[in-house]
């Protein structure tokens, strides 16, 4: 079979044996339940527990902290088999910690990372990343929630939305301004879910519907100044950091979908039958297969490259914008096609093409909408 | 108790293979392998067995070329205590394996060896009884039940008409069926632990086993393709042809 993911000189022995793992975990413990919980807007909290026990949760973090080491090659067999259930909601809920906690393990004090990531990295409790506003979510520097100090309190007002994890999450890592105008007053705060002024309310979307979105009201929260992660006024630079491991993460879990979405698609045109023949066997169906794999075999080569020089500790970041709008864009390609492919029956519920087509946007808009890593990749560049 | 454990490298079950152009065989190049399930139902047994604190050492042997080693982590991840490669390019057969396992046996001097009952690949469901009469052992194969007690076991096995309960005195040999158990998947804390657990190399030669086959493969081919159905326009018509094309009835 073509596309094989995993394969190459960049994964060793542990990454497939990883992959072997992830697979069975997948199979075994979404697969069967996936279009349910998708369906009914919620997927059991006892998940998390195994989706730490199989390593997924800890991967990358640090081993004082429960972590388990990892490279970025084990993330990308993470995210990649995630996807082959097609429920980018789950993948993003289940794993909203790789967001959320990055910061505490990079920046925060000795004891917010005991208190925060041994329990989220257990799958105890949920962690959530709190930066988009009702104000806008592309121009960070902009954000308008306040922490006013007053003694060893941080007094919080303000809103955020489009929070993954936003319903259910235990600890958020929250944007807030802390001083002036601009990239210079943003700092970073751990908020609890249980402080009173802090309320939450569910939103409804047109896919990803497994995760709980939500948008977050402080009213007068107070929050301690033990909380703050890292220094204050320093927390742009550390919102930036996180969205690189963030897109190359989104960048092989939408090339994920997409092949999960393309392999539907190819075993439908296999047993389809229209006029006479398989689907496969029309020029026109199996050229669009083929536009398919070529963009997913780029994307992943793309991806490849990228995250090794990652890990040669470059900071390739207008690869990395560009990756993820490669990875974006054959998705929403992919997608496309598998559903016309599919015909009548990738319009109805219950394929997971249908699924996927409903979360392309998400992918083009979050984590860095597409239009705006152009302008950033382009500014990287020198133009 | 030491339990011993054969792991076999295959091509993976989910690979639709193909037979190579000369016949020969099938195509292995660029094809994704892992370890036969029979094994890891294996594996599973004898780390449950270790848990249970039954066993106190999980040995996993695997013969086979230098990939070999990945299907043995593999075992150590899933909680195995140290391997055996024995590494040889050639074709090995049933008999050379049981040969190649009875010397380890001999040097590892376990309770128990569990394999598989067959491998997926060449499917050949001998080498667990070759290697129970190369050392006179007890043998319970087809397993669906393991009990260990004082200085024996209790073998579960799947036979045709239903279940057969044999009692074996130990050491004896065991093999897996697939409703043994469900294997674990090794998690990632415990993949990179495996690197660290040690595998001990070696060859044939340092064995004296002789493990030229004994068997030669005429030629590999396809199965048959499935002929198309048709539609018959009534029962009688059904009949006649089951009776009389089919003869089946
Ligand atoms: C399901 C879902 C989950 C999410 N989860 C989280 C989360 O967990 N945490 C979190 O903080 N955020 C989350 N987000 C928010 C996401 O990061 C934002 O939606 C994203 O950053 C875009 O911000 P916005 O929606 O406010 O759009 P806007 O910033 O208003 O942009 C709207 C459109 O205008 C374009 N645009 C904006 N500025 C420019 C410009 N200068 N030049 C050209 N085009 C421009 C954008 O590309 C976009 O197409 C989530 C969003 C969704 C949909
Ligand atoms: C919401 C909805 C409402 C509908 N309402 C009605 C209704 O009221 N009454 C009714 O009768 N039907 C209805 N339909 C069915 C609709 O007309 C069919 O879905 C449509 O004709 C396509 O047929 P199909 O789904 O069987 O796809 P298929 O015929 O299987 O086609 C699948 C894909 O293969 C392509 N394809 C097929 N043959 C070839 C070829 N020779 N060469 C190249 N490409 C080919 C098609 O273009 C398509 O992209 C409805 C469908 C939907 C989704």
């Amino acid at each position: 079979m073509t596309l094989e993911f995993g394969v190459g000189p960049f994964y060793r022995e542990e990454h497939r044996a990883f992959q072997a793992s992830m697979r069975r975990f997948v199979e075994r413990e979404i697969m069967p339940h996936v279009e349910a919980w998708d369906e009914a807007g919620e997927f059991p909290r006892d998940l998390y527990r195994r989706a730490a026990e199989v390593g997924l949760l800890g991967l990358g973090f640090p081993e004082e902290h429960g972590g388990v080491p990892g490279d970025l090659f084990h993330a990308i067999v993470a995210a990649q088999e995630l996807a082959r259930a097609g429920a980018g909601g789950l993948s993003a809920s289940l794993q909203s910690h790789t967001i959320g906690c990055p910061p505490i393990a990079r920046l925060g004090s000795a004891d917010l990372k005991a208190r925060v990531l041994g329990p989220v990295l257990r799958g105890e409790k949920i962690s959530a990343l709190a930066i988009t506003e009702p104000g806008g979510g592309s121009d960070v520097a902009s954000l308008r929630t306040t922490a006013r100090r007053e003694g060893d309190h941080y007094v919080v007002n303000g809103a955020k939305t489009f929070i993954t994890s936003g319903m259910r999450a235990d600890f958020y890592t929250v944007a807030v301004r802390t001083g002036g105008e601009g990239m210079g007053g943003v700092s970073l705060l751990l908020i609890e879910r249980d402080r009173p002024g802090f309320t939450r309310t569910l939103l409804k979307k047109m896919g990803w519907w497994a995760s709980d979105t939500a948008s977050l009201h402080f009213d007068d929260c107070h929050v301690p100044v033990a909380n703050l992660i890292g220094e204050e006024n320093a927390g742009f630079r550390a919102i930036m950091l996180n969205f690189n491991g963030e897109r190359i993460g989104m960048a092989a879990s939408c090339n994920g979908m997409a092949r999960a979405a393309y392999e539907e698609a190819l075993a439908w045109a296999r047993e389809r039958r229209t006029f006479g023949r398989a689907l496969v066997q029309h020029q026109v169906i199996r050229h669009k297969l083929v536009d398919m794999a070529m963009r997913i075999g780029a994307t992943q080569a793309y991806l490849e490259q990228t995250a090794w020089r990652v890990m040669q500790g470059e900071n390739p970041i207008a690869d990395i914008c560009m990756l993820k709008n490669q990875a974006t864009q054959t998705m929403a390609f992919v997608a496309s096609e598998a559903v016309q492919i599919l015909g009548g029956s990738g319009f109805m519920r219950g394929p997971k093409s249908e699924r996927i087509y409903r979360e392309v946007k998400v992918n083009a808009i979050g984590g860095g909408a597409e239009e705006i890593m152009k302008e950033l990749a382009s500014r990287h560049l020198g133009w | 108790m030491k339990v011993i454990v054969a792991v076999k490298r295959v091509v993976d079950y989910n690979v639709k293979i193909r037979v190579k152009a000369d016949k020969t065989g099938v195509e292995l190049s660029n094809v994704k392998m892992s370890m036969n399930p029979f094994d890891e139902i294996g594996v599973e047994e004898a780390v449950r067995l270790k848990e249970a604190g039954v066993a106190s050492e999980v040995v996993a042997v695997s013969i086979g070329p230098a990939q070999a080693q990945e299907t043995i982590r593999t075992a150590l991840a899933m909680g195995a205590d140290r391997g055996i490669l024995i590494k040889t390019d050639e074709e090995v057969q049933p008999l050379a394996v049981a040969k190649l396992l009875k010397a380890v046996v001999e040097a590892e001097a376990p309770q128990i060896v569990i394999l598989g009952k067959q491998a997926i690949d060449d499917d050949s469901n001998q080498t667990g009884q070759m290697l129970a009469a190369l050392l006179g052992w007890a043998q319970g194969t087809f397993a669906s039940k393991v009990a260990l007690g004082d200085g024996k076991a209790t073998v579960t096995r799947e036979v045709d008409g239903g279940l057969q309960t044999v009692e074996l005195k130990l050491p004896a040999v065991v093999t897996t069926d697939l409703r043994l158990n469900e294997p674990r998947y090794a998690s990632l804390p415990n993949i990179m632990k495996a690197k660290k657990k040690p595998i001990d190399e070696k060859t044939p030669a340092d064995l004296g086993v002789d493990i030229a086959p004994r068997l030669k493969t005429l030629k590999v081919e396809e199965p048959p393709k499935r002929q198309a159905g048709r539609k018959v326009a009534s029962v009688e018509e059904l009949v006649q042809a089951l009776k009389n094309e089919a003869g089946v009835i």
